[in-house]
């Protein structure tokens, strides 16, 4: 019902007009609390206004949300799995009180800050600093392809400091806290990209994350979008099928649908394959999540996979749409110029091999 | 004030329908069901007259279904309402409009309502005839194609949808009351919403339970389908030719006026 849910959503409010959204590189900031009011932001999550859905039923919304664009699923995947439960996991009490509710109705937006212009797969070396000044913190440094930057209210913000790096809660109209959106993309143009810059932030001490210490406190995060990302890349995906599917039918060429063809039976039947090894492999992992047996790893596999996938099941819908498949008149080139970010975003293809690389042999080979 | 909404459960809108030849009903086996598009449209109605009303509003969904129907039922539980009640019997096979309405009739008395919210017409079998016989057995006013509803000190004033415009009709409760698609667009089922459905009962009903004094199923059914025929193919469409823009628009504008659309 979940599914179904969100499918119909999509399907009234979002199709219509995703279309030209892309195209002006726009996306409504209503559309926050349309998500937030069917309960789907920070859906996995409990307590603090949120459902506490299982991982499976979150990877059905993230599959049917990215269905109707990447840019709309990266929006909730940011809110939710980022900011919201960055929060969440490692944020004080007064920190959930003050955030969560709002951002689960979509009335406060959220984004995330790890990425450096410099440090994309090396968060490590990040430049951002934050130092103590009595009582207060004081940032500074440049946040790069921020998601939702643009819109936010508060900012996640992880700093290297005297302790390792640390996490931040900033809102946005902290003095010295600017974002700047980022034009220009070709992928992802229903979605707010931006940088984030912070001059001589001053921030109470109680505005950092109070436990976690180093990388694995935005490593928790990453691995819950990217665990999203394994579902929604299918979600591209199918849409690319079905439509390379539909348009096969009609279109004729030499006195028949060139689904008749046998070249293109053969395309259509390795997309289908390879969406429904996808989506099984969704599944799978999904269950393990909510079994508490999926590792890092295991998030990798997937987000590796399936977006390596979807990204050629678009581009070969393409083909099948011809000259067609070019233009926004139908979703496919869309689809495919978006995918080309989230083969990059949370975790490069190359990372994630590494990662996997890493787990077979014990041998890391990231240096 | 206890709302109650009838629900029917069809075949999916955009299924391709099948009559059996044999029993010249409609094949229901195969087909994903769900809840009639028009009554979503009356638990909408009755969802936002709970919102606005308050206090101890509450919403029964009734449906008469398969018991198997029960989770197509939960959507309207997860939609908002407060429970469901279904009236599940093999015997109820083959009612009509007439036989239908009675077992209903029986069984609404049985629940109690203040208001009975139906949706127009049913995708399937398209008779509307349902709500009008449904308040002569109940012996209520019955209050059609609503649009703009308002109740206060247990009367009701709605607009009631004409070909030409609307009419303010006022009523006292109890009552039922049939809404058109302008009452406004139903909602999405939210996460909460379904979640929280798992939770809400659905209480089965059978017909043992109703003390009927009158036949339903085939027997009870005082309509027989005699004959079913596919629709007639579309015929030619008519091409007009126009010297020019003034001209071709004369003509459109003469088609439309034609068919009373203008």
């Amino acid at each position: 019902m979940i599914r179904d849910t969100v499918r119909a959503f999509v399907t009234d409010q979002i199709l219509p007009r995703i279309g030209d959204w892309f195209e002006q590189g726009f996306l409504p900031k209503e559309l926050a609390r349309n998500l937030g009011g069917l309960g789907l932001l920070g859906m996995h999550l409990s307590g603090y206004g949120c459902p506490g859905a299982s991982a499976v039923a979150y990877g059905l919304a993230c599959m049917e949300l990215e269905a109707g664009d990447s840019g709309v699923r990266s929006f909730a995947s940011v809110q939710g799995s980022l900011a919201m439960f960055a929060i969440h996991r490692w944020g004080s009490e007064e920190q959930k009180q003050q955030w969560l509710a709002p951002m689960a109705a979509g009335e406060k937006i959220g984004c995330f800050g790890l990425t450096e212009a410099d440090f994309g797969s090396n968060p490590a070396g990040m430049r951002t600093s934050a130092r103590r000044d009595g009582g207060d913190w004081i940032l500074n440094g440049t946040k790069m392809w921020i998601t939702n930057g643009g819109i936010a209210d508060v900012a996640v913000i992880w700093a290297m400091t005297d302790e390792g790096i640390r996490g931040f809660c900033v809102p946005a109209q902290t003095k010295g806290f600017t974002a700047n959106d980022i034009e220009r993309k070709l992928s992802l143009r229903a979605s707010i990209t931006s940088e984030l810059v912070l001059h001589d932030c001053r921030l109470p001490a109680d505005a950092a994350f109070p436990e976690v210490h180093g990388l694995k406190g935005p490593l928790a995060c990453l691995n819950e979008a990217r665990y999203g990302i394994i579902w929604g890349s299918m979600g591209a995906a199918r849409t690319c099928y079905e439509t390379a599917l539909d348009y096969a039918k009609t279109r004729v060429q030499f006195d028949r649908p060139i689904a008749a063809f046998q070249l293109t039976q053969q395309k259509l039947v390795d997309m289908l394959l390879e969406l429904g090894k996808g989506t099984l492999l969704a599944l799978h992992i999904g269950r393990m999540k909510d079994g508490g047996r999926a590792a890092p790893d295991h998030v990798s596999f997937g987000k590796l996979n399936n977006v390596r996938e979807a990204l050629q099941i678009a581009r070969e819908a393409r083909t099948i749409l011809g000259a067609n498949g070019v233009t926004l008149e139908y979703p496919v080139i869309r689809h495919m110029n978006n995918l080309e970010s989230v083969l990059t975003y949370e975790g490069t293809s190359e990372i994630h091999t590494l990662i996997l690389g890493q787990a077979i042999t014990g041998k890391p080979a990231f240096t | 004030m206890k709302i109650v909404v009838t629900v029917k459960l069809v075949p999916d809108t955009n299924a391709v329908k099948r009559i059996d030849p044999a029993t010249k009903r409609l094949v229901r086996t195969g087909v994903e069901t769900v809840i009639n598009p028009f009554d979503e449209y009356a638990i909408e109605a009755a969802l936002a007259l709970k919102e606005k009303l308050g206090g101890d509003t509450t919403v029964t969904i009734f449906t008469m279904a398969a018991e198997s129907g029960k989770e197509v039922v939960r959507k309207a539980l997860a939609m908002g309402a407060d429970d469901a009640v279904m009236l599940s019997d093999a015997g109820l096979e083959g009612s009509d409009v007439w036989a239908s309405a009675y077992a209903m009739a029986q069984a609404l008395k049985k629940i109690g309502f203040d208001l009975i919210i139906c949706g127009a017409l049913a995708e399937d079998g398209n008779t509307g005839g349902l709500p009008n016989a449904l308040s002569e057995y109940l012996g209520v006013p019955a209050l059609t194609n609503a649009r703009h509803i308002e109740i206060s000190d247990a009367k009701v004033k709605a607009q009631r949808e004409t070909d030409s415009g609307y009419q303010v009709v006022t009523g006292a409760l109890p009552m039922l009351m049939t809404v058109t698609m302008a009452v406004g667009e139903p909602r999405y089922a939210s996460l909460k919403g379904i979640m929280g459905a798992k939770r809400k009962t659905t209480a089965v009903m059978a017909l043992s339970e109703l003390g009927l004094e009158k036949a339903v199923g085939t027997g009870g059914a005082k309509t027989e389908v005699v004959e079913i025929a596919a629709r007639p193919a579309r015929g030619k469409a008519r091409v007009e030719e126009a010297a020019d823009g003034p001209a071709g628009a004369k003509i459109i504008f003469d088609f439309l006026k034609e068919r009373k659309l203008l």
